[in-house]
């Protein structure tokens, strides 16, 4: 059978789907995708099609996230959950290397880059492959990182379009989404109409055509077009958050010295929470383990955080002590001087900062209290640079 | 912290705290052996009867001040000690017994004890801090092991022990816990509070009790406003800020906040 072409797109059957995941595990991969934990859904290790959150979905908003049953066995049907798929390419906690003392002088062993197989991410969202490409830039852009490069080299993307929105959504307005149109080695748009349950299932590489070379397909005809449509027309009309990637450069830059960052920092709580489930936010530290004897150390890097205090800590104090200018770093970083830093918009309109912030701040509300209340936009700098 | 001589004597007290932080020390079961290889344990009652006298290079302190008499020894121990760590929240806040702070302890003890005339306590508990300088303060409730334990290393190799002031929702978030707050609606304190603990009660889907006391900026009015959100009243936020860390400056005034404003609604 020849490899099935890039298109027109496939469709597998919702029964069949099981062989999709048998087909990523027999091929070597370590399967990582959603699964129900602790009142949501969570990426984690996927063995058996039975464990994806077949017939949940979430309700979410400011501050808020819910898991509930739907009313169908949809497979695909929640949004994205209390963490992306940051830990596994940049782990939360991770052993760099150990220096071991030998003799006048120390040897230094480098830790373990990758914990065991190339990993297949199951579910990638539009707004997620875009963070990813946003990571790309920042681990492989300069020196590359060893530990994403090398998990990234083997990672297998199996993309998921998004099949409704959640009110805390804005990645039409950052042009991320919710269509998944690259960077994928397979994506799956999952449809439910009378014409059936089922998957339109496209590959993006010459491996995800050779994955998908095992599966029954057939060629998607008319209706599961139409379906398609209609559903990104839905899905687009529910999404009513909006920060406009084009403007927020010139936005955030000409209003450093809004009084708004005084009444968000009053809200804000300092935790670090929006900065941990960002898929962007890159931030890290060290730490150092010595052995009490002296004779080996370990160092580990940990995940960091622009709002905490310790964050800007000279041999003094901190530079950025107060709430407010933490804000202003996070924030002015994200949507404007990462443009100049790494030539893309840091945020990619996922809204998983407006939903896990614990007091609901919501960085388009914020954007848009900036912006309205701009005395001028784009006279110290302009929008983005070319 | 100035550096200490090798091996350094490390001596243990405690003034009015419940012997919890200094058994960490005896926790250290695996380490253990080694500390003592490195360290000299001179002076540690919960394990030792044998004493070596002072001075120390590094004295471990538990409890808080709530007697004249630890008035008196925590100079004495200050005199004699290199380095002074505080270890607990009674030792860096005040610790539970610290409530009398809002109270009448006169009045408790007319009450309480049948023979008041023995009792002989200060009005108010509070942190060794307030009463000699301390070198470094291990927070919680209890302390720490890993923290201690990084301590002692630091102390040995002359450096910074790594204390983050961060909350405890980034220990939360590396553990790769789920929001109790946002996904359940539990109150937590973790916000607010210093990490140190590793998120042990969100990982078994409690909110934080607040026992590291307050991370490095706590926003406790904000806190304040989402539990009353989430359905408590001013009298359980108060309660909530009312713990092991209720004299910590920030939880204090916002229990007093809360129940200024419960009782003029």
């Amino acid at each position: 059978m020849p490899l099935p072409s890039a298109g027109p797109p496939w469709v597998l059957d919702r029964k069949d789907l099981g062989l999709l995941l048998a087909s990523l595990r027999s091929s070597g991969y370590r399967v990582i995708g959603p699964r129900v934990r602790d009142g949501a859904i969570l990426y984690d290790e996927v063995k058996e099609e039975g464990e994806l959150p077949i017939g949940w979905r979430d309700r979410q908003e400011a501050g808020t996230y819910r898991l509930q049953r739907s009313e169908d066995l949809r497979v695909f049907d929640f949004h994205l959950g209390p963490q992306g798929w940051k830990p596994y390419l940049f782990p939360p906690h991770h052993l760099l290397w150990t220096a071991r003392k030998d003799g006048g002088t120390f040897r230094v062993e480098s830790g373990a880059t990758t914990d065991g197989g190339p990993l297949a991410f199951l579910g990638v969202r539009a707004c997620e492959l875009a963070a990813l490409r946003v990571s790309e830039r920042v681990f492989e852009g300069g020196v590359p990182d060893p530990t994403f490069r090398d998990r990234r080299a083997t990672l297998l993307i199996v993309a998921v379009e998004c099949s409704s929105s959640a009110p805390t959504c804005f990645c039409p307005s950052m042009r991320t989404g919710p269509e998944v149109t690259q960077g994928f080695d397979i994506v799956l748009r999952e449809l439910f109409s009378p014409w059936g349950h089922r998957f339109l299932i496209e590959a993006g590489t010459d491996r995800g055509r050779e994955l998908l070379q095992p599966l029954p397909l057939r060629a998607a005809a008319e209706e599961d077009l139409a379906d398609l449509e209609a559903q990104r027309h839905r899905v687009r009309e529910g999404i009513h958050r909006a920060l406009p990637v084009e403007e927020a450069r010139g936005v955030i830059l000409a209003n450093l010295e809004h009084p708004r960052w005084e009444e968000v920092g009053r809200r804000c709580l300092a935790c670090a929470n929006c900065t941990m489930v960002c898929p962007t936010c890159f931030c890290s530290t060290t730490e150092e383990v010595p052995s009490l004897s002296g004779e080996e150390t370990q160092r580990y890097r940990r995940w960091d955080s622009c709002f905490g205090l310790g964050f800007t800590q000279l041999h003094a104090s901190s530079v950025r002590s107060s709430i407010p200018s933490r804000y202003r770093q996070w924030m002015s970083h994200k949507l404007a001087t990462w443009w100049d830093q790494f030539g893309s918009s840091g945020c990619v309109g996922c809204g998983r900062c407006i939903t896990w912030c614990p007091v609901g701040i919501d960085l388009t509300e914020e954007f848009a209290a900036l912006r309205t209340k701009a005395a001028s936009t784009g006279s110290r700098a302009g929008g983005v640079p070319a | 912290m100035s550096p200490p001589r090798a091996p350094p004597r490390l001596a243990v007290f405690k003034l009015a705290s419940c012997d919890g932080c200094q058994l960490t020390l005896l926790d250290c079961e695996n380490e253990l052996l080694e500390v003592t290889r490195h360290l000299e344990i001179a002076d540690f009652r919960e394990a030792s009867s044998a004493v070596i006298e002072g001075p120390y290079d590094v004295a471990l302190v538990e409890g808080s001040v709530t007697t004249e008499e630890d008035r008196r020894r925590i100079q004495e121990i200050r005199a004699s000690s290199s380095n002074l760590v505080t270890i607990g929240a009674c030792a860096t806040a005040g610790g539970i017994q610290a409530l009398r702070n809002f109270a009448d302890v006169e009045e408790f003890r007319r009450n309480i004890y049948p023979s008041p005339e023995y009792i002989r306590v200060l009005a108010t508990s509070t942190p060794v801090r307030d009463h000699v300088p301390v070198d470094v303060e291990l927070r919680g409730c209890p302390i720490s092991k890993h923290q201690l334990l990084e301590l002692i290393s630091a102390l040995l190799t002359h450096r910074a022990p790594d204390l983050p002031h961060d909350s405890v929702c980034v220990e939360c978030k590396r553990r790769g816990n789920v929001c109790v707050l946002v996904a359940r609606g539990t109150p937590c304190l973790g916000p607010v509070t210093q990490a140190g603990c590793g998120a042990v009660c969100p990982a078994f889907d409690r909110g934080c009790y607040g026992c590291f006391g307050p991370q490095g900026t706590p926003n406790a009015p904000s806190m304040t406003h989402r539990l009353h959100e989430l359905g408590m009243s001013r009298a359980e936020v108060s309660r909530v800020f009312r713990t092991f860390n209720a004299a910590s400056p920030e939880f204090r005034r916002a229990s007093e906040g809360e129940e200024r404003e419960g009782e003029s609604a």
